[in-house]
């Protein structure tokens, strides 16, 4: 079966194929936070080291992964849009850029709470903490860009490059904890190398970091459609859209 | 089970604070979310229905 991919990357026809996926994504992200919840807080042992404060971990090292992995994801969706002047990918783009910046808030504010109890601080200017926070910074950053050009094939464009500029930021947080002396724990998972923690701490963990995904495909894909209402505002599809739902 | 009783789970070894409240904005966050983006889709709507009965 040949499928046309081109068919769907027009709004017009990605609006409803998005309104389809949506409730998908959503039961499968709860199934998935109702398991890790299960997970983290009933079979998973008590830490030796840092008791119960560890749990959590169960939110914050999944959100600190999604920060990270939307922003490329959307690094790519804005390159590609660039690339290829194509606008569906520079609205895919636009509509990650809020979930990311509430994921990197989270990994921010879950790291202070956890901070405060182990370390005795709420903040330090630490390599991984201060490189998470410009990752909130392009984030917000890339938010306010767009909005502020009022040509939206413009403020793509403009928001593509800075976009593409911030990736390098990710391999800085991500091998920050290796480069540099930080106070911030080294890695929970090494690639190469056996898991340092519980088998079930580390399938918490995982589960969590789904259900966040899954999570971020049903937020993204309602937004896009959001973005696609607001922009195509005098397109005869959406007239026709509107008329029909009440 | 890790949990001799209800209140040794909502005490969290001490860390209720520190713990809960780390749960409890995450779930604010994704609802705050989901809520804000089905009135942003039903404005959308609204305003397209209203340029179209122009």
């Amino acid at each position: 079966m040949k499928i046309n991919w081109f068919k769907y990357s027009s709004p017009q026809t990605f609006y409803p194929l998005a309104g389809k996926m949506i409730p998908w994504f959503a039961w499968l992200a709860t199934i998935l936070a109702i398991a890790g919840l299960y997970i983290s807080f009933v079979i998973a042992p008590t830490d030796f080291q840092q008791g119960e404060a560890y749990r959590i971990i169960f939110v914050h090292v999944p959100a600190a992964w999604m920060s990270m992995v939307i922003y490329i994801v959307m690094a790519a969706w804005a390159g590609l849009g660039l690339a290829l002047n194509a606008r569906l990918s520079a609205m895919m783009a636009q509509a990650l850029a809020p979930t990311g910046a509430i994921f990197t808030l989270l990994a921010l504010v879950t790291g202070s709470l956890w901070g405060k109890p182990m370390w005795g601080a709420w903040w330090v200017w630490d390599a991984r903490l201060t490189s998470e926070l410009i990752l909130l910074f392009l984030y917000l950053g890339f938010i306010a860009l767009q909005s502020s050009i009022d040509d939206p094939r413009r403020a793509d464009r403009a928001g593509a490059l800075l976009a593409l500029v911030g990736v390098v930021n990710v391999p800085i947080i991500y091998f920050s904890v290796k480069w540099w002396n930080t106070l911030h724990q080294g890695s929970s998972i090494n690639m190469g190398a056996a898991p340092k923690m519980a088998a079930t701490m580390l399938l918490g963990m995982l589960l969590m970091a789904l259900a966040f995904w899954m999570y971020t495909v049903a937020v993204g894909l309602m937004r896009v459609r959001c973005i696609m209402l607001e922009r195509e505002r005098s397109a005869d599809w959406v007239k026709a859209l509107s008329l029909g739902a009440k | 089970m890790q949990w001799a009783s209800w209140s040794a789970f909502f005490n969290m070894g001490g860390y209720a604070l520190y713990v809960w409240v780390s749960f409890g904005l995450t779930l604010l966050c994704v609802v705050w979310e989901v809520l804000a983006l089905r009135k942003r889709s039903a404005q959308a709507l609204r305003l397209s229905r209203l340029l179209a009965q122009e």
